[in-house]
């Protein structure tokens, strides 16, 4: 495979949002490509006819009660946590 | 030092304020290993009075009354700010506990502080914290192992008798056998993860530090069972086991045994195995070769899961939000910038590369079905032996400094304990000599899904003789 670019890392950053300094980039992108080299080596493994494994218990689509239960965390502890709330609301940045 | 040290002081008179007081002040002197990252003393000191007062009443006790214990800063808990090691949650105070805490503190352990890790739980050796690392409880030049570094060193030098930690890819179990202490990761989904940052949600598992099987298996026995909180737990098989231990037939793992292993973990190791069979068990040497694939299925899986879990810190809800931005993508992108550490990032957007359109099945799928062979291959072995055999590390603890800047190499000190993890598998590390340089060593002790209790009946069984 290719070697990874600091395009591609910008890129990576980008969909990961995630912003990164130049000097960031320039580590990150022998870092990621040395990995990339690394674990690629799976490619040379046979897996035709192997069914892959999401989850390793076989639970499958645990459901509960549709009722509304009534919480132990009050609203105000939680907007507490919240970097901006006004009016019992998390206030977010204007984005229109 | 041991549940039953604590309570039989409580038997015997002393009260809880008092065994809490010296828990507390002999974290406060053992500073210099930056172990933990905050004491939770008011609330423990409150506590330890609400259970004296019970004491005094004849009110009746749990099984772990009055015994103090820390917990790794990915549990929330009330106290102290749950961090995660990480600038993102510096300042975060839990609105509720974690399932394993409260589980912990019914039968009245008081949780006395929080303790370091890699942030978020991405790393081996604690140098990933955004405080600075932790340092061995051996030797200060030393790494602490990791993530669970704080939690294995706290442990280790007899702060706490227990504590909880992580272990996604031996995050336990690396740590336990860096400082000389026992560490057990249960079945996946054996203890619910409710209430505890969240790194790769298919292994994430939650266990425990203890300096003996024996206390081990009361902490276990304690957090084990279904919540409806976290819909992976599953149902309570935990089983403390106190018949006589069976001969077992134990598979010794050739592939942890190789050349590139420290000589002095092999012979520690030949050691155990010949300790197991002067104890009527049998240990033969046996192959697993779908380990050379588990670093790169592991560091595939789970940086995908991670670059998806650590997606909610967006700097809106709560946590750390950057004061410098104009747009909604630069709050984004500063937030996480400034709220994660160098090995979130790298994992954050290995996790994008191998999730990303036209990448996805070459890397992420064949990881899964590697996943697949994995777990075919332990159950084969599972076949015709109880249990596996191995070193939990390929090496005692290295320098503070060695590999933090050389990601492949950290990656590759957890070859032993990723497989176990990737297939869902209980796994320990119990003490096994000293290195020539005085460093601890560990025995990986692996068993089929379910068998927790069975492995801890056999180290058990072993401490009894060896001590």
């Amino acid at each position: 495979m290719r070697k990874i670019t600091q395009e591609d890392v910008h890129s990576l950053s980008a969909l990961s949002g995630l912003k990164l300094s130049d000097d960031e980039i320039t580590a990150m992108t022998d870092d990621i490509d040395n990995i990339v080299r690394y674990v690629e080596k799976l490619e040379s493994l046979d897996t035709t006819q192997v069914e892959p494994t999401y989850q390793v218990t076989p639970i499958e689509n645990a459901y509960r009660d549709d009722v509304a239960v009534e919480s132990t965390i009050s609203r105000e502890s939680l907007l507490s946590l919240a970097p901006e709330s006004q009016n019992h609301h998390v206030k977010v940045p204007k984005v229109l | 030092m041991k549940i039953d040290d604590i309570t039989h002081q409580v038997s015997g008179g002393a009260t809880i304020r008092s065994i809490i007081e010296g828990s507390l002040k002999r974290a406060e002197d053992a500073e210099k290993y930056h172990a933990l990252l905050s004491l939770t003393s008011e609330r423990a000191l409150q506590r330890a009075d609400e259970l004296d007062a019970i004491i005094a009443e004849g009110g009746s006790v749990g099984r772990l009354f009055g015994v103090p214990f820390v917990v790794k800063d990915n549990f929330l808990a009330f106290g102290a700010p749950t961090t995660a090691a990480s600038i993102m949650l510096k300042n975060f105070d839990a609105p509720l506990q974690s399932t394993a805490v409260e589980k912990l503190e019914a039968e009245g352990a008081i949780c006395i502080g929080k303790a370091n890790l890699d942030a978020f739980a991405n790393g081996g050796s604690t140098e990933n914290s955004a405080f600075g690392p932790t340092k061995n409880a051996i030797d200060v030049t030393k790494v602490a192992g990791g993530s669970s570094g704080g939690s294995a060193v706290v442990t280790a030098l007899d702060i706490v008798p227990f504590a909880l930690g992580t272990d996604t890819g031996g995050s336990i179990r690396q740590p336990a056998s860096f400082n000389g202490v026992l560490g057990i990761k249960p079945t996946y989904g054996a203890v619910s993860r409710y209430g505890v940052v969240a790194m790769a949600s298919s292994t994430d598992t939650i266990g425990c530090f203890a300096t003996t099987a024996r206390d081990a298996e009361i902490v276990m026995d304690a957090m084990a069972g279904q919540d409806e909180n976290d819909m992976t737990t599953i149902v309570d098989f935990f089983a403390i086991e106190s018949q006589k231990v069976t001969p077992k037939k134990i598979g010794l793992i050739r592939e942890f045994m190789s050349n590139d292993v420290d000589r002095d973990v092999r012979e520690a190791i030949s050691v155990y195995a010949d300790q197991l069979r002067a104890n009527g068990h049998t240990v033969e040497e046996v192959s697993l070769p779908s380990v050379d694939y588990s670093i790169p299925a592991y560091y595939i899986i789970v940086p995908a899961e991670i670059s998806s879990n650590l997606a909610r810190y967006d700097g809106i809800r709560y946590g750390h939000r950057s004061k410098d931005f104009l747009t909604l993508a630069e709050l984004y992108g500063r937030t996480r910038g400034e709220g994660f550490v160098t090995e979130n990032k790298r994992r954050i957007m290995i996790g994008s590369y191998v999730l990303s359109s036209g990448y996805f099945d070459a890397f992420y799928l064949q990881a899964q079905k590697a996943r697949t062979l994995i777990i075919n291959s332990f159950n084969e072995l599972f076949s015709s032996y109880d249990f596996l055999l191995g070193p939990t590390a390929p090496t005692p603890a290295f320098d503070i400094g060695k590999k933090s800047n050389d990601p492949v190499s950290m990656y590759l000190a957890d070859a032993m304990t990723v497989s176990s993890s990737l297939a869902g598998l209980p796994a320990l590390s119990t003490p096994a000599g000293l290195s020539s340089d005085g460093l601890p060593i560990g025995a990986q002790l692996i068993g089929p899904q379910k068998s927790d209790a069975r492995l801890l009946a056999l180290v058990k069984s072993m401490e009894d003789i060896y001590g």
